[in-house]
């Protein structure tokens, strides 16, 4: 009884989209011969060359969709230039919006989609289904080509690990690729720490307790979040399973197993913050949807010690940020000796994605623009522009770097090996904005017990493992 | 009816005879009436079954191009959606049916009925208070103000003022009311618990949008009631405002003073009215879509319009216009009831 809506015009389209999906193979059997033998390519074909390793053709038009949210779109414009500027013959085209997929999936759906897009924001594409319905393309050539700084090293060797696999979905090739990295953790204000409270950071539990007991002495709320989107409390939570249980742990969440938060370390974690709630160390009542900017605003101010938060805090926060508070960020503490995994693990996956719609008109134009997203000139300028860390090795070093940064960055270190990923939370999003949203938020105001909480996600994980309309991610 | 009225029927005796005019055959009838009326034979013209397609006809001229339009935007949308609620389409170039799975489904999902159940709520509750607020304000405006002299009744001392500030909410797109009314909830920093705070109130002070569902559910009705109220007020003005002063008058006479006035006559004289503006209350009520989307945090509480979106949102576009549907019955059934409810016998005046 299945029936597919097709029309003659998609089907010129596909057959064209066929083409393009070739020529990946192509190029690696000619990775140095000029072009010419992918005749299924569309209208950017041009010619393979050292300085045109991803075969742009010189005039052909390019769009680029950027989501215009915290970090606005110059960082992006720069590249456009940089793009304008290498071909000059082309035309650019540069949107921002913070509506992307209002935006962009309908042309996605007709088959005239943009050449670059920034699937970011509230309002963003499914990458999932995006995937899945053949809309994204392979990016893995671009990974195998050149960088711009230097020939004789790979895109993907300048990359930090993990940018690759983020943009998988479970399918063969990489179809999305992330920018930014961003580390998540329990950030504080190195001045109230170490001067007002005249404490180190807590690496176990324990020394967490005693700190916020010490902290409740002089006033200050050991913690706070931001009411309004409890589901902050993963980005101090996730790496605590990893750290408690191990990695299967954690793998048991992304590939949506039974019992997976059924797990004793899910439970000691949970225990563990239930603790913090029941000795009101939390600082509440920050509702509404701009709760995180009241959170930061009253946390700046030195109204608590710790917030769950992820590294664009420091750039959201400068409005209200004394000059000598010394934001730092600090992996989450061991919770006792028999942790897996230990204490430095960091949650710090890549962010800020970008995917290049299969059907686009220029997908090589696509594919060059992240190319030269990639390159040193462009990462350093992504970082002076909103003080993120890009994901090109060591593109920042040597430059003046703010605290909060030059803590992130000590914590990677750290970290070394250590850096888990929540991937449910990338494949499965309703998983984290809804359900674990949903549960924290009556779990931090002590409304919902420890139990209750990894019932229904685990309750949560079941639905979304036999719900017909999520694509599921296979173990591979 | 057989025999033809005389003005309507042609002069011609013979045809008056043959019981209704000549009989023209089918094909010729049918080209007729496709045809300019100036191409029309004498014989067809005579016909019956002509006259009233030629009447059908005149009128769909006039209605062509608005009917044209009601059928491209209102009701292919809708026939899509019903298409689309039985397949599994997800944004991509094909869409499987899937026959019933998606109403399956949704029989099944918790989150589903946890948003239906706050949707009836409001369905209920919104009506009632909206209305009731409307009717009381607007009989204050036209009909509960002293009686001055040479009047049967007048309303309160400045209700010309007042039609105009109930009316302000109205005028306000809703997305802006949500987020100031959002302001005005806020915990920490919102107006609300400032105002209770500075009266000494502090017990009454809540975390209005921090999570607890009643909370969240009154915060919604007043916003909801608050925007819609002013409406209500002008449209039962309007209504009070055609009843004719005599009956006041004759009211007056007979010794019925305000309230008995309100009940037995204003009341069932406007009764269609209220009957109109409940179900549209209760289709804004089952909506409150903007409302809840930008004031309510998520794990507050949903209406069964934001799953919808959120399901849109993760991309299954097909168990969204599934979600769709149900809630097109949800109102129509709604709407049905309150007809039936509501059915009264018209009084003329």
């Amino acid at each position: 009884m299945g029936f597919t809506s097709v029309n003659r015009r998609d089907v010129m389209k596909r057959s064209a989209a066929v083409g393009l999906l070739a020529v990946p193979g192509a190029a690696a059997l000619s990775s140095c011969a000029t072009g010419g033998d992918d005749d299924g390519d569309k209208a950017e074909k041009g010619d393979k060359t050292k300085k045109n390793p991803l075969g742009v053709k010189e005039d052909a038009d390019l769009q680029v969709y950027i989501f215009n949210g915290g970090y606005d779109d110059k960082y992006a414009q720069f590249v456009t230039d940089m793009y304008g500027d290498r071909f000059g013959d082309a035309t650019t085209d540069q949107k921002a919006t913070e509506k992307i997929a209002t935006q962009v999936q309908p042309r996605l759906v007709k088959g005239d989609p943009p050449d670059v897009v920034n699937n970011s924001g509230a309002d963003n594409m499914n990458a999932g289904k995006v995937i899945k319905n053949k809309q994204a393309a392979d990016l893995t050539e671009l990974l195998d080509a050149p960088s711009w700084d230097d020939p004789n090293v790979k895109v993907r060797d300048t990359l930090i690990p993990g940018v690759e696999e983020m943009g998988a979905f479970g399918a063969d090739g990489c179809y999305q690729l992330n920018i930014a990295s961003t580390i998540y953790g329990n950030w504080y204000s190195d001045k109230m720490l170490t001067e007002t409270l005249e404490s180190d950071y807590p690496k176990t539990w324990d020394e967490m307790l005693a700190v916020c007991k010490k902290a409740k002495a002089k006033g200050i709320h050991g913690w706070t979040y931001p009411g309004g989107h409890p589901r902050y409390m993963l980005f101090s939570m996730f790496a605590m399973f990893a750290q408690a249980g191990g990695r299967e742990v954690i793998e048991a969440m992304d590939y949506l197993e039974p019992g997976a938060w059924k797990h004793d370390a899910v439970k000691s974690v949970f225990e563990a913050f239930e603790e913090l709630v029941a000795k009101k160390y939390v600082l509440t009542g920050f509702d509404g949807k701009e709760a995180h900017i009241e959170m930061q605003t009253a946390w700046t101010k030195g109204k608590a010690l710790f917030v769950p938060d992820g590294s664009w805090v420091e750039n959201e926060a400068k409005d209200t940020t004394p000059k000598d508070f010394r934001m730092a960020v600090g992996a989450t503490p061991s919770l006792d000796k028999g942790d897996k995994l230990p204490f430095g693990t960091l949650y710090s996956p890549p962010g800020e994605p970008f995917l290049v719609p299969a059907k686009a008109d220029n997908v090589r134009g696509g594919m060059e623009w992240l190319r030269m997203m990639y390159s040193r000139k462009a990462a350093r300028n992504l970082f002076k522009q909103v003080s993120v860390m890009p994901v090109v090795k060591g593109a920042i070093d040597g430059m003046s770097l703010p605290p909060g940064v030059a803590s992130s960055q000590k914590a990677v270190k750290a970290a070394g090996k250590n850096i888990v990923i929540a991937f449910w939370k990338e494949w499965y999003r309703e998983m984290f904005d809804e359900d674990f949203n949903n549960v924290m938020g009556k779990f931090m105001l002590g409304d919902m017990s420890v139990k209750e909480a990894m019932d229904t996600m685990e309750k949560a994980t079941a639905r979304v493992a036999k719900d017909p309309d999520v694509e599921k991610v296979k173990r591979s | 009816m057989k025999t033809a009225k005389p003005a309507e029927s042609p002069p011609s005796t013979t045809a008056r005879a043959a019981a209704g005019g000549t009989r023209a055959p089918s094909g010729l009838l049918l080209l007729s009436v496709l045809l300019p009326p100036r191409f029309t034979p004498e014989r067809v013209k005579r016909d019956r079954r002509y006259r009233t397609l030629d009447k059908y006809r005149f009128i769909a001229g006039f209605l062509a191009l608005p009917l044209a339009f009601y059928a491209v935007f209102v009701i292919s949308p809708f026939l899509q959606a019903i298409y689309y609620s039985f397949t599994d389409w997800d944004g991509g170039a094909t869409a499987d049916f899937v026959g019933l799975d998606n109403y399956r489904k949704l029989w099944n999902d918790d989150r589903f009925w946890d948003s239906a159940k706050t949707s009836v709520s409001l369905l209920v509750a919104a009506p009632v208070i909206t209305l009731s607020l409307g009717i009381f304000f607007a009989y204050m405006i036209t009909a509960g103000g002293r009686h001055r002299r040479g009047q049967a009744v007048a309303g309160v001392v400045g209700s010309s003022f007042y039609k105009v500030v109930y009316f302000f909410p109205q005028v306000l797109s809703i997305a802006i009311v949500a987020v100031v009314w959002m302001r005005v909830f806020s915990t920490r920093s919102g107006l609300l618990n400032g105002s209770l705070g500075a009266v000494g109130l502090d017990g009454l002070e809540k975390p209005w949008l921090g999570g607890d569902y009643n909370l969240a559910l009154f915060a919604t009705l007043t916003v909801l009631c608050w925007s819609f109220v002013g409406f209500y007020v002008v449209l039962f003005s309007a209504a009070m405002g055609a009843i004719p002063r005599d009956l006041y008058e004759a009211a007056l006479l007979d010794g019925a003073g305000r309230a008995t006035t309100f009940f037995k006559v204003t009341l069932p004289l406007i009764w269609d009215t209220v009957r109109t503006g409940w179900i549209y209350m209760g289709i804004q009520a089952l909506d409150a879509f903007a409302i809840v989307l930008v004031m309510v945090p998520d794990h507050a509480l949903k209406v069964t319009p934001v799953f919808l979106y959120q399901r849109f949102r993760e991309g299954q576009f097909g168990y969204a216009t599934a979600i769709g549907v149900v809630l097109l019955v949800f109102s129509v059934v709604f709407s049905l009831i309150i007809m039936r409810v509501g059915n009264r016998d018209r009084i003329e005046y």
